[in-house]
Parts: structure tokens; sequence; C-alpha cells
């Protein structure tokens, strides 16, 4: 945890109130997010127990699973949730703005909002216990066929899941992640993770108070021995469990009359507050102003977005199991690209950010105290500004350092540092201006960003007494070089897959837009059947099926 | 955050051994045992406890009270701050169904996963045993697994008429290990010794490895447990083999699959933590006279004595120990850095409490030293980093946020954030 944060988590503390981290959003925020609030049986994997879902915080459509052992009952769920997410999921496909000549993307994307990480996780996990499963339609053969539209929803969340793994992007948020990226509490990131006691940080007043609250949330039981605030799931308390859902499991079991109803009331008194919870937390975060930069990574998950549309339309096959080897370096390497460009375009965005920057010495506000020009000593001389710069920050420079600033059209600006000796030739710095080499003074040498003539274009060079905030770290990151195509795999990564049959067209390719791109796209659609070392793990086939596959 | 509610599986319901190998241990023994109360069970411990105590070595209250056996469940129920825990029975009910699944037929599925591992051919299932280890009590348990080991080694090395050794599956047997000068007594999953007397720790766990790979938390937990298991056997003078072969349901299904984990590491780290334990001897000799963590006693007699015993609370403890809101709340009250983790209070050095942090944080900067050649850094000792980041830190939010960046300043809440430009 930066210092910064840990100041902040220390103050909140003492005043018994969160504290802000930023002063904007730094998330896309739709104006019609979904929200899903799942629930998982404890110890399965890929039972739902139920979920809380839709766009209407008035009117959330409750899903439960009375029995989660049953197969059919957990189809019914499955088939049901799908029919409510799909038309969500599918309803940005066809509105599109051309980009280039061959390239279209969607003007917008759909966007599903869950209560923590673990949701997230969940949600990854059900789009993966979905998208290998055949319809009776599909494959008459298939022993327990799925609802129709259940491997498509299967694929959406999975897309959707593996897309939560890019830093920066929105398609699907972790509501405690966003709102503890927003602000501090004072207590630790491991509590933070539920929504009920974070939110308690988050409503206190001036007054305070928000500790005793937030403990309340998490321990106050009624006189049943019931949370009175569940929490945030999908996993449920374990009391809740073994005291109030498995007799009710029971009755259901015993075909008792109303015993459906009863657990399905049950299971929607446990997600209803979690429900409360996540459009009380989208209310706080419409409160903040919108980050500038947003829009642009906003635009990748658009581009993402668009692209699994693509794969969908090309019938190509569900994603794999496991990548291969290059689709997975990339992978790699966009979620790193997109690291650094997430850090660089929040602390432009948002002055508490870049504090944290100028703390930690990759950035620094400073004073122009003196300039000249000089030329460049090429062909065609180019203007190369000198500025003496006066600062309190501590950056960490060395001479020859690249620094960058923000011109007023947006672009960056390099320039470089200059080392102490670096003194004009014609001696016009003003003594007065601080000798270099002094704390806090500094030399700097523009080397861009300032038009073709002779002349810097006016606005271009910062004036003498302007205040400039400069940044050590590049505004717009890149990636590393380009990866080998997938048949050029090399053999140090198990060579190119072994496959008689070709690899479909990577339909669905890099694409590049203007800033933004397609993500993690890459061709997770495109492996072959049998991959390198382990020919299950990259098949298509539906997951193996017993009579009874869950205990 | 660990899958708490899975801790504590499989707990013992026997005592403790009463077998005396010495003066001292007896007298330890006792000692522990008036410290729990008259005539109560100790509350034995399983090596999940075993691994969440190793990983806070620093612990001293956990250290003493899980040596001593004494229930703190319970014990933070009295004291008002009841842990928030517990197992959902559907998730006890799969654990146990997939353990007997996987362990049916004596053993001949670990066997067979087993040697899809390691590349050995498989046995005769005639050549399989399966030895039944109910005995009398833990003592009486813990010899008759080491006969039973003995027995499998000797049947692996010399098989019959020269022939391929026979197996030998071990289920649920009992070993013991001292930790902090007391003993403790293991029930691993199973153990299996193969035709050449070479023994394999199985540890079988109801979290699934989806497409070839498992949460990588829970398989160090598992694998941390298995270290434990690995270092009993050491204690009897038995070889592991150092990868334990972690048995979980395949993808979706209930179908038992299985990796060879590495566990070399672990068995080094357990091995140093357990050492590091401060030995229970010294923890008993520290604690005032009288003290006792019998439950009967009045809560507030029993919050003095918990008290007199250094915790070293961290957020994890959440995850593991009964006893961890009870330590929170101490800790809060305390200003106690570590509340927001332990990486915050390692970054404030020698500011131990909050307050100290945040005075330093606010407080203004020394006058600057008058310029005195003979003294270049000034009459006073150096700064302390920690409190110039700190103050360095503040600054930077105050001048974002307006106001003094003081805690509590109007406009720092959630709904306001003061002008940003």
């Amino acid at each position: 945890m930066p210092l910064m944060h840990s100041l902040a988590r220390m103050e909140a503390m003492a005043a018994g109130r969160a504290q802000p981290l930023t002063t904007v959003l730094h998330r896309h925020l739709s104006r019609q997010p979904l929200v899903l609030v799942p629930l998982t049986t404890a110890g399965e994997v890929g039972a739902p127990l139920g979920a809380m879902l839709g766009t209407d915080r008035d009117h959330p459509l409750l899903l439960t699973v009375p029995q989660p052992k049953d197969r059919d009952l957990r189809f019914t769920f499955l088939s049901d949730l799908a029919e409510a997410l799909l038309p969500h999921l599918e309803s940005a496909l066809e509105e599109t703005e051309q980009v280039r000549e061959d390239a279209e993307v969607c003007t917008d994307a759909p966007q599903l909002l869950v209560p923590n990480a673990p949701g997230a996780e969940f949600v990854r996990l059900l789009g993966r216990s979905m998208r290998f499963r055949r319809t009776a339609e599909e494959d008459p053969q298939t022993p327990y066929p799925s609802p129709a539209r259940v491997p498509l929803l299967g694929r959406w969340l999975t897309h959707y899941g593996e897309r939560a793994r890019v830093p920066g992007s929105s398609l699907l948020l972790s509501m405690t992640e966003v709102l503890t990226r927003h602000w501090a509490t004072g207590q630790s990131s491991l509590e933070d993770q539920h929504l009920g006691a974070l939110l308690a940080w988050l409503r206190a007043g001036p007054e305070g108070g928000g500790d005793t609250a937030a403990l309340e949330v998490e321990t106050a039981r009624d006189e049943h021995g019931q949370l009175r605030t569940p929490p945030s799931g999908p996993s449920t308390d374990p009391a809740f469990d073994n005291r109030v859902l498995a007799p009710a499991v029971d009755r259901y079991d015993a075909d008792l009359p109303g015993s459906a109803e009863r657990v399905h009331q049950l299971l929607g008194g446990q997600l209803r507050p979690v429900w409360d919870a996540m459009w009380e937390s989208v209310d706080l975060l419409r409160r903040l102003p919108e980050g500038e930069r947003i829009a642009s990574r906003w635009e990748s998950d658009r581009w993402s977005y668009t692209a699994h549309r693509d794969r969908l339309r090309a019938g190509e096959p569900p994603q794999p199991r496991r990548d291969d080897a290059v689709t997975a370096a990339r992978k790699l390497s966009v979620r790193e690209r997109d690291q650094a460009r997430l850090q660089a375009q929040e602390a432009l965005d948002d002055p508490l950010v870049m504090a944290e920057r100028r703390l930690a010495g990759e950035a620094f506000v400073a004073e122009v105290t003196d300039s000249w020009m000089t030329y460049s000593q090429g062909r065609r001389p180019m203007p190369r500004p000198v500025l003496a710069l006066s600062t309190e920050d501590t950056p960490q420079w060395a001479p020859g350092a690249r620094a960058y600033r923000v011109l007023p059209s947006g672009a960056a600006q390099p320039a470089e540092f200059l080392a102490p000796e670096d003194e004009p030739a014609d001696g016009s710095a003003d003594e007065s201006a601080g000798a270099p080499g002094a704390p806090g003074e500094l030399r700097l040498r523009l080397t861009g960003g300032m038009g073709r003539a002779k002349e810097p274009a006016p606005g271009s060079v910062p004036e003498v007494g302007d205040r400039v905030c400069w940044t050590l770290f590049e505004h717009a990151p890149r990636g590393g070089p380009s990866l080998p195509e997938p048949e050029d795999t090399p053999w140090t990564h198990g060579g190119p897959p072994q496959s008689g049959t070709p690899l479909p067209e990577p339909r669905t390719a890099e694409r590049h837009g203007t800033g933004g791109q397609s993500g993690e796209a890459g061709r997770t659609g495109g492996t072959g059947p049998p991959g390198v070392t382990d020919p299950v793990a990259h098949s298509t086939l539906p997951d193996p099926v017993t009579a009874e596959d869950l205990l | 955050m660990g899958d708490v509610r899975l801790r504590r599986v499989k707990q013992l319901s026997h005592q403790r051994g009463t077998e005396s190998t010495g003066a001292d241990q007896s007298a330890l023994r006792d000692r522990l045992a008036a410290l729990r109360g008259p005539g109560r069970q100790p509350r034995p411990l399983d090596s999940r406890a075993l691994t969440a105590l190793a990983a806070n070595p620093g612990c001293s209250r956990r250290a003493l009270l899980d040596s001593a056996g004494v229930d703190k469940a319970a014990l933070a129920e009295v004291l008002g701050a009841p842990a928030n825990f517990g197992q959902s029975q559907f998730a006890f009910a799969r654990g146990h169904a997939f353990e007997a699944g996987a362990t049916r037929d004596g053993g001949a599925e670990l066997v067979r996963l087993l040697c899809a591992h390691t590349g050995q051919a498989p046995p005769d299932p005639q050549l399989l045993e399966c030895p039944d280890l109910t005995a009398e009590g833990p003592e009486g348990r813990i010899e008759r697994t080491r006969e039973a080991l003995a027995l499998a080694q000797a049947r692996g090395q010399t098989g019959a008429e020269g022939g391929p050794g026979g197996w030998s599956v071990l289920l649920h047997p009992m070993v013991r290990l001292t930790v902090a000068g007391a003993p403790v007594c293991l029930e691993p999953d199973a153990l299996v010794v193969d035709g050449d007397g070479g023994v394999t720790i199985v540890e079988i766990k109801s979290f699934p490895i989806l497409d070839g790979s498992a949460a990588p938390t829970k398989v160090g937990a598992a694998t941390r447990q298995a270290a434990v298991y690995g270092l009993a056997l050491e204690a009897m003078e038995v070889r592991a083999a150092e990868s334990v072969l972690l048995v979980c349901p395949k993808d979706f299904s209930n179908l038992p699959t299985a990796a060879l984990v590495d566990m070399r590491k672990q068995l080094a780290a357990v091995r140093r933590q357990l050492r590091r334990l401060t030995r229970v001897e010294e923890l008993t000799a520290a604690l005032p006279a009288g003290t006792s963590f019998d439950l009967d006693l009045p809560p507030d007699r029993l919050a003095g004595a918990v008290d007199s015993v250094p915790a070293a609370y961290a957020p994890e403890c959440l995850a593991g120990c009964d006893l961890a809101f009870h330590c929170r709340s101490q800790a809060r009250t305390g200003n106690d850095p570590a509340v927001l983790g332990r990486g915050t209070r390692a970054e404030l050095g020698a500011l131990t409490t909050v307050k100290a942090a945040l005075d330093a944080a606010h407080s203004d900067p020394p006058p600057p030293e008058p310029s005195d050649p003979t003294h270049p850094a000034g009459p006073s000792d150096p700064p302390d980093p920690a409190v110039l980041a700190l103050r360095r830190a503040a600054r930077l939010r105050a001048e974002v946020l307006g106001g003094d960046g003081a805690a509590g300043a109007d406009g720092a809440g959630p709904a306001g954030g003061g002008p940003c430009r």
C-alpha cells in the first residue's frame, strides 16, 4: 500500500469516516448498468444458489435454486439467468460507428456490476461451467443437454470475467474494488471486501462513527444467531446455511407445500440488502466528476465487446479451457501495457493521484524561474528551449532522463533533464534563478511538442512564473515488441500447435482503433483441437458428465 | 480471504496422550492443564491450526492458548467477541462425500492417481493392502500407525519371492509432532507406501482442480498442512516423499483428480517457523501467578488473563483465529497501525501508534538549523525518514484537498472532495 493510502486510512481511522483517495471517478459507470448479486452453495463449485439482478433498483429479479444438488433445477436457474442477462448483454450489438473503412466498433457496451472480487470470479466460473455445454439441438447424443442459450451466456460471462482482469477495464466491475479505489476506510483491505462494512465507513458523516457502524454490520446477529447484515456473497454465512437454509432445503426434499417459495424468500432476504448496498454505491460513485481519460479506456472496452460479438457471429468455438502460449503471452503483454496506461492516466486526471506519484519521486510540480532558447545541432536547427525550474518535490532524475507534461492541446510534451554543468553557452541564465544543482533547482530542455517551425508554436513553451506538473513516466505507455503468430510458437513454449487441421482465420485479431485497442481480444477463439501438451485443455469438447455430478 | 469455513474439517475428539516422557514434560502438562481449568479436556490442535500458528509465529497469545488446548471459540464467546466463521454443513457434507469416494476400495483410486503421476506401474490389486489402524486412544493409534508403517515399508522392500513389492495405503493414520514443547496429534488423510518402501503423503481436498489449475491460496494451505505431516513423519524417522499428492475433484464433477505438489519449500518454512515459536515453558513462566483461562471465570478476569499474554494481531488473523475479533478490538483501542495491515505497521517504523503517525504527519517541520559549519547536520538527531515521508504525504494531500488535510476536514468525506485543480 502506498504511504499516501496508509496515511488516508489512518486519517479515516482517526476521523471515523472514509477519506478520499481521488478527486474524480476513475472507472466508467454506464447510465444503465446491470447489477448482479450471485450466491453460491458452500463447498460446491459451479452450483449457484440464487441471484438478484436487474437494471432497475426498484424491481430486481430474484432467481433461486430450491435444491442446488438437483441438476434440472440448476438448469432451470441457468436458463432463466440467460433469459434475464442475454437481452442486456446483447443490447448494444447493433449500434456501431465506423472507425475506418474496414472497422466498426459498438457505440456502447453493456456493463455488469457485482459486489466484490469473489463475485467477479464467480461470474467467470459460471461462464466456464456453461460455455462447453451442448444443447439437444446442437448434439442429440449429448447426455443431459443444456437448455438453449445457456452455452451462449457461458461465453459472454467468460468474456466479461476475462476482461475484468484487464487493468482499468469496466465491462465487469467489482463494487468493493471500485469504492476502495476512490476512498480509504479505517480498516484493512481484507475487511473492505465486505460491501456493507465498507459502506458503513462511507456513510459516516463529519461526526464519524464509521468504525462502530462497520463493526455492527460485520458482527451484529439477531436472536436466532443470524447476521443482521448478510455478507456480500457469493458465499453465504455458515450460520444461515446451517440453521436456516438447510432445514428449508430439507423441507423441499420432503416435498412439503410452499417449501420452494420459502427457499426463494429466504435467499431473497440474503440478497436484498446487498442489492440495496450496490445501488447506494452507484449513487456515491455518480457524485464524483468523471475523469477525463475514462472515455479512452471505455473505448478499449467497447472494442473488446465488439471483438467478442464478431467472434460469436463468425461461429467460432467457445473460448478454450487454456490459452495457447502465444495467446497467453499476448494477454499478459496487453495487461501490462494497460496497467501502465491506467496508472499514468489516473495520475494525469487527478491531482490527488498525481500527488502519490510526486511523493514517490515519479512526478513533480515546478515553477519556471527562467528560460532561454537553444537550437538543435541538425541540418535544420529546431528550437530546444531550456527551462530553469524550482520545485519542492523530489523527483528521482538523472541527466538525460525524460520528463513529460500535458500541453494545452492534451498531447504530451517531452523534455530531458540537463546535468547541472550544462550551462547555456551565452551565459544568459539569470544568476538569481538559483544555482543548478542546488536542491530543488532543475534544468529541463524541451525536445518536442512545439510544432515544425523555427519558432515554437504559441503556448508550447511555459512562461517564467508558470507552475507546471511534469511526470517522469510516459503518458501513453506502449507495449513491448510484437509476439509471433501461433504457427511460429518457439519450441521453448511447446512449438506450434501440432494439428493437422488448419487454424481458423483470426477474424478478430488485434485491431488498433484511435487510442483504443481490442483489449485482450487476441485470438482467444483461435486454437484448433489438439494443443501443445494437454489436448483436453485446448479442446472445446463438453466436460465429461456423470449421472450424479454433484455429491 | 482464505476459505474460512473450511478450517478445522477434522477435529480430533480424543485427548492428547497421557504417556509421560519425562518429568519436565509432565510438569508442563500439569501447568497447561491448570491454565485450562480443572477437569477440562484440552482442545486438540490440528495441522490447520498449526499452519495458522506458524503463519503468525510472533503471536504468544495464540501459541500459549493453543498449546494449553483452551477452546478459543468458547473463550471468544465469553469475551463478547465471537468469531464470525463456522462451517457450512453443505461444504462439510461435500467434503466428506468426496473423501469417501476418493478413498474407496482400500485406497486403490489413490494408488492409481499416484502411479499416473509418478509413472510407476500400478500394483496388482491383490498386492495392495489397507491395514486397519483403529486403536484405543491417540497413543494407541500412533503406536498402531508406527507398526503398520514399518510393516508396509518392509513389505514394499521385500517383495514376495523376489517379485514386486507390495503396496499399502494407510487411511487416517495418526502421527505426533512436538510443537513449542507440547505434543500434538495429527491425522493425515492417507499415506501411500509404494513397492519400494517409499512413503507419499496424500491430502484430499474438496476444492476443484479446474482445467488443470486450482486456487493458489488453497493449494498453498494444503501444501503447508502436508508439510506439517511430513515433519511429524520425520520425527518418527520416516522420510516421506518431498511431493504431496493433492487429490481434488476434477472440474465440476465429483471424479477425483490429483497433482503432485512439491513441498520442499513449505517443509523448510514450517520447520523454521515452528522452531521460532517461543517455547511454551517460557510463555507459562512469564505469566502472572494465578493466571487461568478457565471458561467458568467471570469475563473480566478472563479478559485480564488473555490480555496478560501479548498478541501479534494482523488482519489475516480474521480468517483463521477464533480470538481475532477480540485482538482486533484491542488493537483498535490501542491505536495499533497493524489493524490496517502488516505493511502499514512496517512502513511506519518507530511510530508505533496511529496517533503518533498522524501527529508526525501534521507536525510542522523543525525550523531550519542556523547554518553552523561545525554542525552541518544540526545538533539534533537525524530526522526519522518515516516522519519526513509522512509529513510530505500530508502536505501533498492538503495541497490537493484544500484545508489542512487533517482528519475529518470538511469536504473530505465521500460527498465532498473539494476543488481539485
